[in-house]
């Protein structure tokens, strides 16, 4: 399995962490990520709030670098906003000839050509089809027996194209999280909206987004995530939140990667757990208890043979 | 409507009009403020909105904060009982008002506008130059002070970059930017 990897500018700087353990992951489930070579930003929600044409020329610019390279895969996207802006380059063109015309008259500025022929793909889409639950349980050497998590999946991997999910009653987060041995919290907010770019310009507004989410995630040890925006403002605004309901509220925030990484058995510092603000003391406290269970078996298995 | 252009004062087509052509199937059924994470925290809800657009309320429609308030979450476009591209809109609203000069929202016109001039000059987002020069903008020296914290914890973990910035060579974008310029200039 090979894929075009385009890691987007969150998981460079804010979400590390993502970055790291999705390579990792991919890395130990025998997939090849290759690296789009000079990408550039999508554009984020700012592209569309200024010009409609840069808002799809600078995705564009990365899917047309990728086409270069002559291989045959599709681009595995892991941040669900830069996501949606290279599927939209994808989905406008498909339907209007004129319109790649212009974006690539706007390209040739730089030599460059999109006949979009390479396929977006997020990162939960490859987990859930192209690799599957089965494949991700048998490389779990360390289940998360008893670690109850909350899949939340956001809404620019569901909305507005329906590609690999119910774009309303999300699951395909729920087979992944089974196989890691893990229990899935029944909640209604997988898909409801986390204030995204409006924790910069309406904090207030996100805030109530995300206090909604963090109280409709009360039971569970941590909610898993496939989107730096998603898991940022999850994460670092926990205490605030926990204030203004007068009600702890805390609850460890990982990446779904992150999640299947330490069920792998991979170490804490490949996958950046260090980063993340919010791996509340519920969650480390039972991969802690698991890892020494893990540990003493390995002992008395080792002493009997 | 008359538009004054840059190509003079000649009939030109109405950009607001052109948005409610997008949008004129709709029968005002509410299914997008039902829908809608933030409708709570406007001025006019999607619903009322959406009719202002069709009657060409210019005025009040840019003196609203609704569209402002769209967090692109794409409910409303998913269950628009007549399929209208909702979201998208929101968006083209942001964009006539931040071309049209008629942005009420310095911060969020502000930040869409830096976020773009930084990824001109480095390709990519360098966060720490970003949030500087958005703030410098703002003029306000109170807003930096909310997301201090947060900058701080960044810090800490060694999530900012801390490149120096790139004032004066020419940016890595320059070139992409100009050519959409240019393109859009001419329609």
């Amino acid at each position: 399995m090979k894929y075009f990897y385009y890691p987007g500018c969150s998981l460079e700087g804010t979400a590390q962490e993502y970055d790291a353990s999705t390579r990792a992951v991919m890395r130990a489930l025998g997939a090849e990520l290759v690296a789009v070579a000079d990408w550039t930003c999508c554009g984020a929600s700012a592209g569309e709030a200024v010009s409609h044409l840069l808002s799809l020329a600078l995705p564009a610019r990365n899917l047309a670098l990728a086409e270069q390279s002559a291989i045959d895969a599709d681009m595995l996207v892991p941040c669900s906003a830069c996501y949606l802006n290279l599927k939209k380059v994808e989905e406008h063109t498909r339907r209007d000839g004129t319109l790649l015309a212009t974006i690539n008259e706007v390209l040739a500025e730089e030599g460059l050509s999109c006949t979009n022929t390479v396929k977006v793909r997020h990162l939960l889409d490859v987990l859930a089809r192209d690799i599957g639950a089965r494949t991700v349980q048998a490389k779990v050497v360390r289940p998360l027996t008893g670690v109850t998590i909350a899949p939340y999946y956001g809404c620019q991997c569901l909305r507005p194209y329906e590609v690999f999910d119910d774009p309303q009653q999300p699951t395909s987060m729920e087979p992944l999280i089974e196989a890691l041995g893990a229990t899935v919290l029944p909640w209604q907010m997988g898909a409801q909206c986390c204030g995204a770019g409006l924790m910069t310009t309406k904090k207030e507004t996100a805030l109530e987004r995300v206090s909604v989410l963090l109280q409709a995630a009360r039971g569970a040890d941590c909610i898993a995530t496939v989107c730096p925006m998603c898991q940022m403002n999850l994460d670092s605004y926990q205490a605030k939140i926990s204030r203004m309901n007068a009600e702890n509220l805390a609850v460890s925030v990982l990446y779904l990667p992150q999640l299947m990484g330490l069920a792998f058995g991979l170490p804490e510092k490949t996958l950046k757990l260090h980063l993340n603000f919010a791996y509340a003391q519920s969650l480390k406290g039972k991969m802690s208890a698991l890892r020494h269970a893990a540990e003493a078996q390995q002992t008395a298995v080792g002493s009997e043979q | 409507m008359t538009v004054q252009t840059q190509n003079g004062p000649h009939e030109a087509p109405d950009p607001l009009a052109a948005i409610g052509e997008n949008i004129k199937a709709c029968m005002q059924c509410g299914t997008c403020t039902g829908s809608c994470a933030n409708s709570g925290a406007m001025d006019y809800t999607p619903r009322e909105l959406w009719r202002m657009v069709q009657l060409g309320l210019s005025d009040e429609i840019f003196a609203s904060k609704t569209f402002w308030l769209c967090s692109s979450c794409y409910f409303c476009t998913l269950r628009c009982p007549r399929g209208l591209p909702l979201t998208e809109a929101m968006a083209a609203l942001k964009r006539l008002a931040i071309a049209q000069g008629k942005w009420k929202e310095k911060k969020s016109t502000k930040f869409y506008l830096t976020f773009l001039d930084n990824v001109r000059r480095y390709g990519r987002v360098r966060e720490m130059d970003l949030m500087t020069r958005y703030f410098l903008s703002l003029k306000n020296p109170l807003t930096p002070m909310g997301f201090t914290p947060l900058g701080v914890k960044l810090m800490v973990k060694g999530k900012l970059s801390m490149q120096l910035p790139n004032l004066f060579s020419a940016g890595k974008l320059d070139a992409l930017y100009r050519k959409v310029r240019e393109v859009e200039g001419r329609s």
